[in-house]
């Protein structure tokens, strides 16, 4: 057993281990670090096929923003999660019934798509040729023939942004904020009164 | 015994099946069923990626990354969505969510 072979069996374990270990962990914080642990193993998947661009493009979007997205909803909502763990038992079965069934049958379609395909028929993956790297080789074509879903992706990404942040800003009643435009427009007239006091009385106001 | 096109493709099915166990069992904690989306997802990437390294075209990357895109954008809507409601109601508990039911 070659030394890729022994890369590729650890991290698809890995991969698989923690991706199961996201749906049975009792504790969301811990589902949430497994997912991490899964998109990390990913990556390094990605690396052994030769797509390096998309496995940084990886670690950068989903640990860097969305698992720690998660973290911070999961640890900012009070919620007690063992109630939201009923039916656990209950859904068990016909899950595992179901997914079984449909592993078996996506394994039975990639070993016969590997054998009997297109791609099986280039046995070996793509040579890293030297003078165009990973990274380039997407960019050359992103950016010519797919410019227009690019520029759609950056629409999409700032639709969300937009409506993630209307779905979540609110206006509290009741609380102080400063007016700047009031500030500014205060003149010495407006902002200063001044009161004759006889001696002896005091101010009473 | 070499590594080849079948085993990204079971590594990504198998991931799959996760996903969509994770949907089936954990039916009121709708944060597990956030992250077994993306772990289906994820599963697709790996396909994605298999084929194209296999296929000697660059294009599964880029669709690749158009997937990462809109996976990226779900989770913050979803997730803003879900602070939204639990604020109006207290809890996350999305069996109970049927107020729009007709």
């Amino acid at each position: 057993m070659d030394l890729q072979a022994i890369a590729f069996y650890l991290l698809a374990a890995v991969t698989v281990i923690s991706g199961f270990l996201v749906i049975t962990a009792r504790n969301p914080v811990h589902s949430v670090l497994f997912l991490i642990m899964a998109f990390f193993t990913a990556a390094g998947l990605f690396v052994m096929l030769g797509a390096e661009f998309l496995a940084m493009l990886l670690i950068v979007v989903y640990v860097g923003a969305v698992a720690v997205l998660f973290l911070f909803v999961v640890m900012m909502l009070d919620v007690d999660f063992t109630q939201l763990r009923e039916g656990f038992a209950r859904y068990l079965p016909i899950g595992m019934v179901v997914g079984g069934v449909l592993s078996v049958e996506m394994v039975m379609v990639a070993i016969t798509v590997a054998a009997n395909g297109a791609a099986g028929k280039n046995a070996a993956p793509a040579a890293p040729v030297a003078d165009l790297p990973n990274a380039e080789a997407i960019g050359r074509v992103l950016y010519t023939d797919y410019i227009y879903f690019f520029q759609a992706a950056g629409l999409v990404l700032l639709v969300a942004m937009i409506g993630a942040i209307v779905l979540t800003l609110r206006h509290r009643p009741g609380v102080r904020r400063q007016n700047i435009g009031d500030q500014v427009a205060r003149t010495p007239a407006s902002g200063m009164k001044i009161v004759q006091i006889k001696s002896g009385e005091g101010l009473s106001e | 015994m070499t590594i080849g096109l079948a085993h990204y493709l079971a590594v990504a099915a198998i991931l799959f099946t996760i996903g969509v166990l994770g949907i089936f069992v954990n039916r009121k904690n709708i944060i597990v069923i956030l992250m077994s989306i993306e772990l289906i997802l994820l599963a697709v990437n790996i396909n994605l990626v298999a084929f194209s390294v296999y296929l000697h075209d660059v294009v599964g990357q880029i669709f690749a990354m158009f997937v990462l895109t809109v996976a990226a954008a779900e989770a913050a809507v979803g997730l803003a969505i879900l602070v939204t409601f639990f604020r109006n109601r207290g809890d996350i508990a999305v069996d109970d969510a049927s107020m729009m039911k007709g």
